[in-house]
């Protein structure tokens, strides 16, 4: 209600005009943090996308200097309060206690990395397409690591972003499967009701009434040791969406059931429109908005599932980087202690969710054509 | 009400039935049988046995017939409270659950009580003050809630216990109780643990509730009969709680079946992050050693109690709400 004050006027003859899409979109629009969520999975995406370009080293290039050492910053200001044009990180070195035999490392104050762009650095493969060495940014020597490495010296950002192609796209392929599924299955019971829809539902409610994780858990060991990275990915996806599929099936049954009823439809089978033709070109369409937004909603619970099989080492293993496999490393409590920051990759984990989540809300509320514009 | 619980009991058989089969299935899944896994683990040992001794086993277990044979077999046990034998742990079964699961139920039940006290004194906090300041303040921590991977959640608290008291283990009671026969202080002792497994379980389905518990409230309150009742001059409080508040808690009571599901799964990730001796760790590590006879039973035992805890639910809902008794 207050919402309605606040809303921009759009002439009321654009809004006559204006096509069912266009409408969405005007009202998505207004979904402030929703459209915010949306530029940063963009920006999430884009990253993960040249990631190797992005990265500033090779995420499994190790360094035996560099052991656990905390994040930096990059600077303009030294600690003289004096302004430098090229952005600078401070050396570190690693000193031995021993007294309490711990690595600490110290800050050098005098040895500065200017931080240049397009440097030379770790070779990778772009796309499979070529080699080259050339990186987004980065310093001269190895010598930055904005969060912090791990306890073989690899950098944690590289990590991250390697990490997210195969966390930030399993849920997105994830979500493909368990879409078709859910729609052929959904579809059938909504369409025809009766039995087979008692059957569907039954069947449905079942699969609900186990415990996901547990599920998750007995399911991902079938998948044999000694598959390769992409195939336990696969693997991974196809078990996610195994359980998936129920939540859009009932979805796209209710639309279906209360759809069916509608004059339009009955317009179309009493014009002679094939089945066929009545579902892909009257029904899907009038609720394909409702879809997108609770396909949005369900991309969460896939990267959670996959981070927290990872994170079991039930689901991707050491050698895959996946957000969940980074977190693995956590498990240990003094691990954890002394390098809190290997907890960075479940801050994306946590802003990916929240992303999904406004985004998926934004659509829905938009979708719903009862709503204010 | 008698015809609607026996209705509704008669519906939970074609569910179990799917659900052992599933388990069975589990248990039949990894190649080779039992008997194989159990030979090669002694051979390892240095063992051996005879071929007669392995094919006496073989019939004994009935490991030879047919795989409808063996499910009938073995769900004739699992009727009987014999869950069959742990590789792993080189003992029955139903001891380790015996010896287990209460602990799970405990802590699963401690975080639906969590959720419960705290979701809906706040769902209607929002509802009734909708749009102020503290209304924002929920509704964003609630979408954290929802954000935070549960492990996660506990690994951060854990980490933070770890930095202000010097503990890794968290465990249900503290050492001195570890052993302790029941008594009161021991119970104390419980209590002051629980919290925190509750704690972390349950803030991914408050945050849930506290969306439902708001909005059924705000349906009903904007319903004309409480616009009667304001009318006729009844005080504020009474408005709320004499109908409205009772209504909105009917689904909020029926999406137990949902919640349960999501509470076992927060309760296998968290104790094992926590290190809580429950079913949790003993579930994974029958998974890594394929172990199956132990996996497919806690899976089949998980599954039937939150079948069960629907029924409840679905009871429950049937004595608060009429037209759901009269609706099958």
């Amino acid at each position: 209600m207050i919402e309605k004050n606040k809303t921009e006027k759009i002439s009321a003859e654009k809004l006559n005009i204006a096509s069912q899409w266009k409408l969405m979109r005007w009202k998505f629009y207004r979904h402030k943090v929703a459209v915010f969520s949306l530029i940063l999975l963009s920006f999430f995406y884009f990253v993960v996308i040249f990631g190797g370009f992005i990265s500033p080293y090779n995420a499994r290039q190790n360094d035996i200097r560099y052991k656990n050492a905390p994040p930096q910053r990059i600077r303009f200001f030294d600690e003289d309060g004096k302004f430098h044009f090229r952005p600078f990180v401070y050396g570190i070195e690693a000193e031995f206690n021993d007294k309490t035999f711990q690595t600490l490392y110290i800050r050098k104050t005098d040895v500065k990395h200017p931080v240049y762009l397009f440097v030379k650095g770790d070779p990778y493969q772009f796309w499979g397409l070529f080699t080259t060495d050339r990186h987004l940014f980065g310093t001269e020597e190895r010598a930055m690591f904005l969060m912090g490495t791990d306890r073989m010296g690899r950098d944690l950002l590289s990590r991250i972003i390697y990490g997210g192609r195969l966390s930030l796209t399993i849920g997105l392929v994830g979500i493909a499967c368990s879409f078709l599924l859910g729609i052929t299955i959904g579809g059938i019971s909504g369409y025809y009701g009766g039995r087979i829809d008692r059957f569907i539902q039954r069947t449905i409610e079942t699969i609900r009434s186990i415990p996901t994780i547990p599920l998750w858990m007995v399911l991902s060991i079938a998948l044999p040791p000694y598959w390769s990275v992409v195939k336990v990915y696969f693997g991974i996806v196809i078990i996610l969406s195994l359980i998936g599929w129920t939540g859009l099936a009932r979805v796209v049954r209710g639309k279906f059931m209360a759809l069916r009823k509608e004059d339009f439809v009955m317009a179309a089978i009493l014009n002679g429109a094939s089945e066929k033709k009545i579902i892909f070109q009257q029904l899907l369409p009038s609720f394909s908005s409702h879809i997108i937004a609770s396909l949005t909603l369900s991309v969460p619970g896939m990267i959670l599932g996959e981070t927290a099989l990872s994170f079991l080492g039930l689901g991707l293993q050491a050698p895959a980087i996946s957000w969940g496999v980074l977190l693995k490393d956590a498990q240990q409590i003094r691990v954890l202690a002394n390098t809190p920051w290997i907890l960075f990759p479940g801050l994306f984990v946590i802003i990916t969710i929240l992303a999904f989540n406004f985004v998926g809300d934004g659509i829905r509320d938009a979708a719903d054509p009862y709503s204010a514009i | 009400m008698l015809r609607f619980i026996l209705h509704r009991i008669l519906w939970m058989i074609p569910t179990l039935l799917f659900i052992s089969i599933l388990s069975f299935i589990i248990i039949e899944a990894p190649p080779g049988d039992f008997m194989t896994t159990y030979v090669s683990r002694l051979r390892e040992q240095g063992e051996d046995m005879g071929q007669v001794t392995i094919d006496g086993l073989r019939a004994r277990y009935g490991l030879d017939q047919p795989i409808y044979v063996k499910y009938f077999k073995w769900i004739r046990g699992v009727v009987q409270g014999d869950f069959g034998q742990s590789l792993e742990w080189q003992r029955p079964v139903a001891d380790l659950l015996r010896a287990r699961l209460p602990w799970s139920i405990l802590i699963s039940l401690s975080s639906l009580l969590f959720v419960y006290l705290i979701a809906i004194p706040i769902g209607v906090y929002s509802a009734t003050h909708l749009y102020s300041k503290l209304d924002y303040f929920f509704n964003l921590v609630g979408f954290i809630g929802l954000a935070i991977p549960n492990f996660l959640f506990a690994l951060i608290m854990l980490w933070f216990i770890f930095q202000r008291t010097g503990n890794a283990a968290i465990g249900l009671f503290s050492r001195e109780f570890l052993m302790a026969p029941w008594s009161f202080a021991r119970v104390i002792d419980l209590f002051k643990h629980l919290w925190l497994p509750a704690l972390v379980i349950g803030t991914a389905g408050t945050a849930g509730m506290i969306r439902i518990m708001r909005a059924n409230l705000l349906d009903e309150l904007s319903k004309a009969y409480v616009m009667v009742a304001r009318a006729k001059g009844l005080s504020e409080r009474k408005v709320l709680y004499k109908y409205p508040f009772r209504i909105a808690l009917n689904p909020v009571v029926s999406t137990i079946g949902w919640t349960l599901p999501a509470l076992f799964s927060g309760e296998v990730l968290v104790s094992i992050v926590l290190g809580i001796p429950t079913i949790a760790p003993i579930f994974l590590g029958s998974l890594m050693g394929q172990d199956m006879f132990l996996a497919g039973s806690i899976v089949f035992i998980m599954a039937t109690l939150t079948v069960i805890g629907t029924l409840i639910s679905d009871i429950l809902l049937g004595w608060l709400d009429p037209r759901i008794r009269e609706s099958i």
